[in-house]
């Protein structure tokens, strides 16, 4: 496939990592990693009578993989190497991960669980430093330990030290008390222990045996932490909590709700708390990490919701395998993406037989087996950069010219504040709603990329150096859907675009992109 | 199905079933509508209910003026004037014999004669976003499952009539919106932002006739992708959505929410601010057929100057919220329209050292007017001194069962959640001192009862 200057270029050498992490996923211990997971559920099937999915297209799984980790979908280029490449899915993987784009995406992701989305104090907090910084540390595949020992410990400026950002985030400017402990404890109990602890900020769980008092004395490890002129440090003093309704107040030690034979005794208060989240015997931060790595390939977690992790008895086994897996090999995130990405679940064909079926119940068994890989709805962020992509037939990347990304930048926080974020709750199940159509049908970013445009759009492109129908009808069902038409699909569209020439062939193209930006393939993960 | 050739598109795209996503029960209603008018189902709906509602017709709409943050009780609802709590706050009288406000709802306390407050509402929870899901669900967060919002409530179990414009609204939301929790997304509220600007993208950019070829276009793709995923994908509502969306967008109801077609001193009446825009549009919307409408007030969160943040919100809610409950009586739609107005709980009767008041759902009001309901009452009293000891405590569920019980809704009908659970609509319990006849609770279960609290 010559045209559009898009030869595929099989003889371009791969980076060192590239290649370094490929024969990672080749290695006998990741195949043996990816292998307890496989057996797990073949076991669930097995017992619960299932038959799961046959294999997935290896377009639909280097698919699914751009969007989770790259949050777009492939571009036409990219998919033209893929399958010159024998679509090989292994060097795929690694390719996305060890992309810098994969690094930003996944550290935007991440900081939603860690920082949120709100912009929170200003000068004080620098959240698109924080991202940056993350973004780097992931790009270094530094452990996830020490991320996150650093996220709760760091001391310094919020500008030098980046990583503060996430103390000074809950910093409330106008009440001069400096960070706030309570939302710091929320924030730890959720994001890094899996415990919705924030219940008992009020009162005590309602299913779990978590006390307010619990809370309190998680709250305590950030009592000693202060804004100064040196940046974020811990110095002496007591955290004090006031009782609501007598005004008295009295000091609450620092405790931690379970394992505390893994406290250590000397330290900083928040050095001592990092030490016993990431300690290796403390199962509930991996556990909370894996369930997350999960969601974001899947667009579901194992269990929901997917920062309330059950203790051991309703665990799901694949979860505790994959949390084993994960500490065994040093917390290494990128690995534990490759893992859950490398399984035979994840490659599932969305398609199964009983999805068809009339018997609501057993097509439900299997979704809630995991025995078809999941529908889920993009995130507003992957919507509009395949949006981008898609009308795009180049990749775009940190490579793009600057006034692309430019465009790019502000065509998607326009959309995405449109299309709704669903900010930190970014895993609840959702099916699609009324604004969102519109936005898509009607929205000023589809019009612009569907328009007639030589040289801003790919239907028009395609549409003027196409050398015939079913050509043009493909490449646009490959930049938007990384799929090639089903033969109905090439007969209706070939029709459509038969003996039309100029300014009506590119119309009719245009028309054809903006039907498939509005289809449910395109906006959902499947 | 034969794919659709280009000329064929045009005609596809008025197929019913595609033109708007129909549940079972909107198809009842819609061969109802052919067969003689949408009047003839919808009064028959009304006398099925009027059997059950003994002497007045049901509230149709319910309009929730959404104070996000948690409004102090005794700078808006509750004052102790004079008391230490009060924090120096005055109490005003009003046109409701003996039912004070706090200074600064001047326009309120003129309309007061057909407002109620419930000031003795206790609840567990204190954090914003549980606060949020219990107010506005009348259940307590379950990481099980998600209730339903009460304008999910009433769209879900109300008729549908002629609507064609979504018949739940969210006008500036804030980040929980109402939501349609297990009864489905559909019933989500859709959000808009201040009046004073259009509707977005319900404009198409081409013409109708490639508007709809795309549209036939689309559903080529859209069979396709559907082979070995047809529940999951029905599940996605994708094109569901897109023909609910078509059916808005060529509405001429659309323009009940443009604010500006009403005279300039009604306008102004309302107060020229986004909330009182937006209550303005929440009238114009029930009148057609809207059965919800939710207009949020944000900022309440007044740990710090707490006075003064009251201070400003209470000039944007008292002329929004008088005006809203005047005009809907001049308009003979009050006693059809439940007007709900509160936050997630209130604030500490101690007022800290940044002048501020921290959370207290201990003791908060909620102000009920219309639909029925019987105006000028106060139910319960919070503690002069200060305590957690508060007369008369109501639930906040017992708020959702009487704006429920309004609507001619039985609060103890029960809807499957998933896995087959039964769940009632509401487990509160009506008060019965809002309500103006006795209804469908049999007798000895709805009378007054005391909540330790």
């Amino acid at each position: 496939m010559l045209f559009l200057g898009l030869a595929p270029q099989p003889n371009r050498p791969p980076k060192q990592d590239v290649v370094e992490l490929t024969a990672e996923i080749h290695g006998d211990d990741f195949l043996a990693s990816v292998a307890h997971i496989n057996t797990a559920f073949r076991r669930q099937w097995s017992s619960a009578g299932i038959q799961p999915a046959e294999r997935a297209p290896a377009a639909a799984i280097a698919r699914r993989i751009s969007l989770a980790l790259a949050g777009t979908i492939p571009s036409l280029e990219e998919l033209r190497r893929f399958e010159a490449e024998d679509s090989s899915l292994p060097s795929w993987l690694s390719g996305i991960l060890v992309d810098r784009r994969a690094s930003d995406y996944l550290a935007e992701r991440l900081a939603r669980a860690t920082v949120g989305v709100q912009d929170g104090p200003f000068l004080i907090y620098r959240r698109r430093r924080f991202v940056s910084w993350l973004a780097d540390e992931l790009q270094a595949n530094r452990p996830f330990d020490q991320i996150v020992r650093s996220l709760i410990a760091e001391e310094g400026l919020w500008t030098d030290h980046p990583s503060t950002n996430f103390i000074t985030v809950t910093i409330n400017p106008e009440d001069n008390a400096g960070p706030n402990e309570n939302a710091l404890a929320a924030r730890v109990s959720r994001a890094f222990l899996g415990v919705r602890l924030d219940c008992a900020e009020c009162h005590d769980h309602p299913f779990r045996p978590w006390k307010q008092a619990d809370f309190q004395s998680l709250a305590a490890f950030f009592g000693q932490t202060q804004q100064t002129f040196t940046g974020i440090r811990d110095r002496e003093g007591e955290f004090e909590v006031e009782d609501a309704t007598t005004g008295n107040a009295h000091v609450v030690a620092p405790r931690v709700p379970f394992a505390a034979e893994l406290l250590l005794e000397d330290g900083d208060r928040r050095a001592r708390l990092a030490n016993w989240i990431t300690h290796p015997a403390n199962d509930a931060f991996a556990r909370v990490t894996v369930n997350r790595a999960w969601a974001i390939l899947f667009g579901r977690p194992l269990v929901e919701p997917v920062d309330d992790i059950p203790r051991d008895d309703e665990l799901p086994e694949m979860l505790r395998l994959l949390a084993d897996d994960f500490v065994a090999h040093d917390l290494d995130f990128r690995r534990l993406l490759a893992v859950i990405a490398s399984t035979e679940v994840f490659a599932l064909d969305s398609r199964h037989p009983l999805a068809d079926a009339e018997d609501l119940a057993a097509w439900q068994k299997v979704d809630a087996a995991w025995g078809a890989f999941p529908i889920t709805r993009l995130r507003p962020e992957q919507v509009v950069g395949s949006l981008l992509q898609a009308a795009s037939l180049r990749t775009i990347n940190r490579d793009s010219h600057i006034l692309v990304r430019f465009a790019r930048a502000v065509g998607q926080n326009e959309f995405i504040e449109r299309y709704g974020d669903s900010g930190e709750e970014e895993f609840q199940p959702q099916g699609g709603a009324i604004p969102q159509r519109l936005l898509l049908m009607n929205g000023k970013l589809v019009e612009e990329k569907t328009k007639d445009s030589l040289l801003a759009n790919a239907a028009s492109r395609i549409a003027s150096l196409a050398p015939d129908d079913e050509t043009a009808v493909e490449v646009a069902y490959l930049s938007c859907l990384s799929r090639r038409p089903s033969p109905e699909e090439t007969a209706h569209f070939q029709q459509c675009l038969s003996a039309t020439t100029g300014g009506e062939r590119r119309e009719r193209l245009g028309d054809l992109y903006w039907s498939l930006i509005n289809s449910t393939e395109f906006s959902w993960n499947h | 199905m034969e794919p659709l050739t280009c000329s064929e598109r045009a005609l596809a795209s008025h197929a019913p079933s595609f033109a708007r996503g129909f549940t079972r029960r909107q198809i009842l209603q819609t061969s109802a509508v052919a067969a003689g008018g949408w009047l003839g189902p919808v009064a028959n709906v009304l006398a099925q209910r009027a059997e059950k509602t003994v002497g007045s017709e049901p509230a149709q709409s319910v309009i929730l003026l959404w104070l996000a943050g948690g409004p102090s009780q005794l700078e808006t609802f509750d004052p102790h004037g004079g008391a230490r709590i009060s924090g120096d706050t005055r109490a005003i009288s009003t046109a409701a014999p003996g039912i004070e406000l706090a200074a600064g709802f001047a326009r309120l306390a003129e309309q007061m004669q057909h407002v109620s407050l419930v000031r003795s509402l206790v609840s567990k929870e204190g954090d914003h976003e549980r606060g949020t899901y219990l107010a506005k669900t009348g259940y307590r967060p379950d990481p099980t499952l998600v209730h339903p919002s009460i304008g999910a409530i009433c769209c879900h179990q109300l008729p549908v009539g002629p609507t064609e414009i979504p018949r739940h609204v969210s006008i500036l939301p804030n980040q929980w919106p109402a939501r349609g929790g297990f009864l489905g997304n559909q019933f989500d509220a859709f959000k808009t932002f201040d009046p004073a600007s259009p509707v977005p993208d319900v404009r198409s950019h081409v013409s109708s006739e490639r508007q709809a070829q795309r549209l036939a276009d689309q559903q080529v793709i859209e069979r396709s992708f559907a082979v070995g995923r047809r529940q999951p994908t029905e599940a996605t509502r994708h094109s569901a959505m897109i023909g609910e969306a078509r059916a808005m967008m060529t509405s001429p109801q659309l323009k009940a929410f443009e604010v500006g077609d009403e005279p300039a001193a009604l306008r102004a009446s309302y107060g020229d601010t986004p909330f009182g825009r937006g209550c303005l549009a929440a009238r114009r919307l029930i009148e057609q057929g809207v059965r919800c409408v939710e207009v949020t007030l944000a900022g309440w969160d007044s740990h710090v100057n707490n006075h003064e943040t009251h201070r400003r919100l209470i000039e944007a809610l008292d002329p929004a919220l008088a005006a809203l409950i005047a005009d809907l009586q001049a308009r003979e739609l009050l006693d059809r329209t439940v007007v709900l107005c509160g936050g997630e709980f209130g604030r500490t009767p101690a007022i800290n050292r940044l002048d501020g008041r921290d959370h207290w759902p201990h003791g908060f009001s909620m102000a009920l007017a219309g639909g029925g309901l019987r105006g000028g009452q106060v139910i319960g009293a919070t503690d002069p001194a200060g305590g957690r000891k508060v007369e008369d405590p109501r639930s906040v569920a017992d708020i959702h069962a009487t704006v429920l019980t309004a609507l001619g809704i039985d609060p103890q009908h029960k809807e499957t959640a998933p896995a087959g659970r039964p769940i009632q609509l509401s487990e509160g319990t009506p008060i019965q001192g809002l309500l103006k006849t006795k209804t469908l609770l049999p007798p000895g279960e709805g009378g007054e009862r005391q909540l330790t609290g």
